[in-house]
């Protein structure tokens, strides 16, 4: 798909980062990513698809390219901003600290990025107060952190934390 | 108790409900359907009720064992999980890497790019062309990828979530008249899943709400 991410592991090679994620799940599976009750496991898996499949494709690097430059950065926060309208309003029945219920799942790894990417795209987090405190609270845990575009091995100087 | 069948909000053509159709025939689980359509009154998913259900404003949604849950293949993994029988997925994690992998090549890659909400926001005189790179650029890599993945269907011999991705995929691109010459392997999985019982009860043109002129 000419994408990124693709993860080595295990003698084969996984692309499409939710797939990559259930992998490690189904074979390192502590800590855990995903609930044990299925409808929980359905309400993870929900998020995760409405930012994967509904918000992030919509705005990505190569759609982009498609729409005319000057009509670019309206298009990538219309993508945004109506799947975050969409989010906000599910998360008032899964979330508790974090999207689905109390420990950190599948669904809180796609949030922080699409964020992140919302921030980029200068939308107005004002109507979604849901998913900032969420952002917030995900923000200051290690995993988050170390894993975070300002700390990777090809962040450029300038953007380096 | 939750008394009742499950209920599917469907579309005829929308491919993603057809993806959960076919799970559900496959599964023999019964259920009805509350037809939702994204043409009439402006588009019948954006009304008040259907967006209390989901606020996506997109079909398919499914109320199940007192719960209602979208997005297709969180749909499709709750079946799995909680109607085992038969498989969806294989055992193998590895093998499922795959079947998810093209699940989500399709339902995250091509799909949305293609899907009608994304093609108004396009000018009329471009949308066509948008479409066909949406799903061309997708079925490049797809056909790529079953060369080390398929057996009879998209993942081994089995029936997988992949191939109720690949079905519905393929009918959307022959409705926006992509060339499928050069998706060989692409195809011939297509020829053989359609033949199945579930793809065919489940096709679009067997629906409660499938348009007289359309119907098989």
């Amino acid at each position: 798909m000419k994408q990124v991410p693709a993860l080595k592991i295990d003698g084969i090679t996984i692309h499409q980062s939710l797939a990559i994620i259930e992998y490690l799940e189904e074979t390192r599976p502590t800590p855990r990513l995903l609930p044990q009750d299925p409808k929980k496991r359905a309400s993870v898996r929900m998020i995760s698809d409405l930012i994967a499949g509904g918000i992030q494709p919509l705005q990505n690097l190569s759609v982009l390219k498609q729409v005319r430059e000057e009509m670019q950065l309206t298009w990538a926060q219309n993508a945004i901003t109506s799947g975050f309208n969409a989010l906000e309003q599910i998360l008032q029945s899964t979330a508790g600290i974090y999207c689905v219920g109390d420990e950190v799942t599948m669904a809180d790894l796609c949030l922080v990025p699409q964020v992140a990417n919302a921030e980029r795209f200068k939308v107005d987090l004002t109507p979604y107060p849901t998913i900032s405190s969420i952002n917030k609270r995900l923000l200051v845990l290690e995993a988050f952190q170390v894993s975070h575009p300002c700390r990777q091995p090809d962040t450029p100087t300038e953007l380096r934390a | 108790m939750q008394a009742g069948k499950p209920i599917l909000y469907s579309y005829f053509r929308s491919s993603c409900s057809w993806r959960v159709r076919i799970a559900l025939a496959l599964k023999g689980i019964d259920y009805e359907t509350v037809p939702i359509n994204l043409i009439k009154d402006g588009g019948q998913q954006f009304s008040k009720d259907f967006q209390a259900l989901n606020p996506m404003k997109q079909v398919p949604a499914l109320k199940i064992d007192g719960i209602t849950i979208h997005q297709s293949l969180a749909i499709i993994e709750y079946l799995e999980e909680t109607r085992p029988t038969p498989r969806l997925l294989p055992q193998d994690p590895k093998k499922r890497a795959s079947v998810r992998m093209i699940s989500d090549l399709i339902a995250g890659g091509i799909q949305p790019l293609q899907n009608l909400s994304v093609l108004k926001q396009v000018r009329e005189e471009m949308q066509l062309t948008w479409a066909q790179n949406a799903i061309t650029s997708g079925f490049n890599a797809l056909e790529q990828i079953l060369q080390s993945t398929a057996g009879i269907y998209c993942v081994g011999d089995e029936v997988t979530m992949a191939d109720l991705c690949l079905v519905p995929q393929v009918a959307n691109a022959e409705r926006f008249k992509v060339d499928l010459t050069p998706y060989p392997t692409i195809s011939s999985i297509n020829k053989r899943l359609l033949v199945l019982e579930a793809f065919q009860v489940s096709h679009p043109c067997r629906q409660p709400d499938t348009p007289t002129e359309l119907r098989a």
